[in-house]
């Protein structure tokens, strides 16, 4: 099998690590973002920000690339935040019991100002 | 149901164990179930089912070899049929026999990467039944009927 790509705007702002992924995450798409993910959090910012505004659909492989992003981030100490969330994907985590697993806002500039 | 286990299916497709292919056939389930009057949320809803379905063939059943056939059989009745709109879909591939008992969503309040996909789809859809295919392979039945508007039996005129 051969993973699709998977288009990843990576920012830095305030000490955050903004990572804005663009298109469907399923499972042709989640290992890249996986990789996109690691990366970010393995250089060690204070804060990982992931931008899901421009992603209108995720299934369970994007939800678990979350969780174990979410898992690698405590051992890192790195807070990890979700953002731009469309109500489509938000129901995804609805269904699955996630949206009180991650601390999810609704911008860019609410994640990288939160407190 | 408008429907028999002998009956044609309405669409079927055949396609390889290859991720590639799910953004397809999410998209003929996303279109089919809108044509026949599922609602926005429903018809994402039942296109995630969907793909979680094929997604748990090609990563468990197969173990993501990407050449393996599957096959997904559709029947729809419309919205003005005896009992309202819904879709059928049955999922088939040539993987190994699971024993259907162990076909579960996990423990949710303890979030693992993995293990959703079964929960989602008993979570979405009305009915889902597993079943062994002879001689090898599984079978996988979902139905979905659309939510019924209130008053929406007496408002065709």
């Amino acid at each position: 099998m051969h993973d699709a790509a998977l288009p990843v705007r990576i920012d830095s702002r305030d000490g955050a690590t903004v990572l804005a992924p663009r298109g469907d995450i399923d499972m042709s798409r989640a290992p890249a973002f996986r990789e996109h993910v690691r990366r970010a959090i393995q250089s060690g910012p204070t804060r990982v920000v992931i931008d899901l505004s421009e992603v209108e659909y995720m299934d369970s492989s994007g939800l678990a690339t979350l969780v174990e992003a979410m898992r690698n981030a405590k051992q890192a100490k790195t807070e990890l935040l979700l953002c731009g969330l469309h109500q489509k994907v938000l129901a995804i985590f609805e269904i699955a019991r996630l949206h009180q697993f991650f601390k999810i806002v609704p911008t860019v500039e609410d994640a990288v100002s939160s407190a | 149901m408008d429907w028999a286990m002998g009956d044609e299916p309405h669409i079927r497709v055949e396609l390889r164990s290859d991720p590639n292919y799910l953004a397809g056939v999410r998209q003929l389930i996303a279109g089919v179930t809108q044509r026949i009057g599922f609602d926005e949320k429903s018809c994402s809803q039942v296109a995630l089912a969907v793909d979680e379905a094929l997604a748990n063939v090609i990563r468990h059943g197969y173990g993501r070899e990407c050449d393996r056939p599957i096959w997904v059989s559709i029947w729809t009745a419309p919205a003005d049929s005896a009992s309202g709109a819904y879709l059928r879909v049955v999922i088939e591939d040539e993987a190994r026999h699971v024993e259907t008992c162990d076909l579960k969503g996990r423990d949710l309040d303890d979030p693992q990467p993995g293990g959703l996909g079964v929960h989602i789809i008993r979570e979405v859809m009305d009915e889902v039944e597993y079943a062994k295919r002879s001689p090898r392979g599984m079978r996988l039945t979902m139905i979905k009927h659309a939510p019924r508007a209130a008053g929406s039996a007496s408002a065709e005129g």
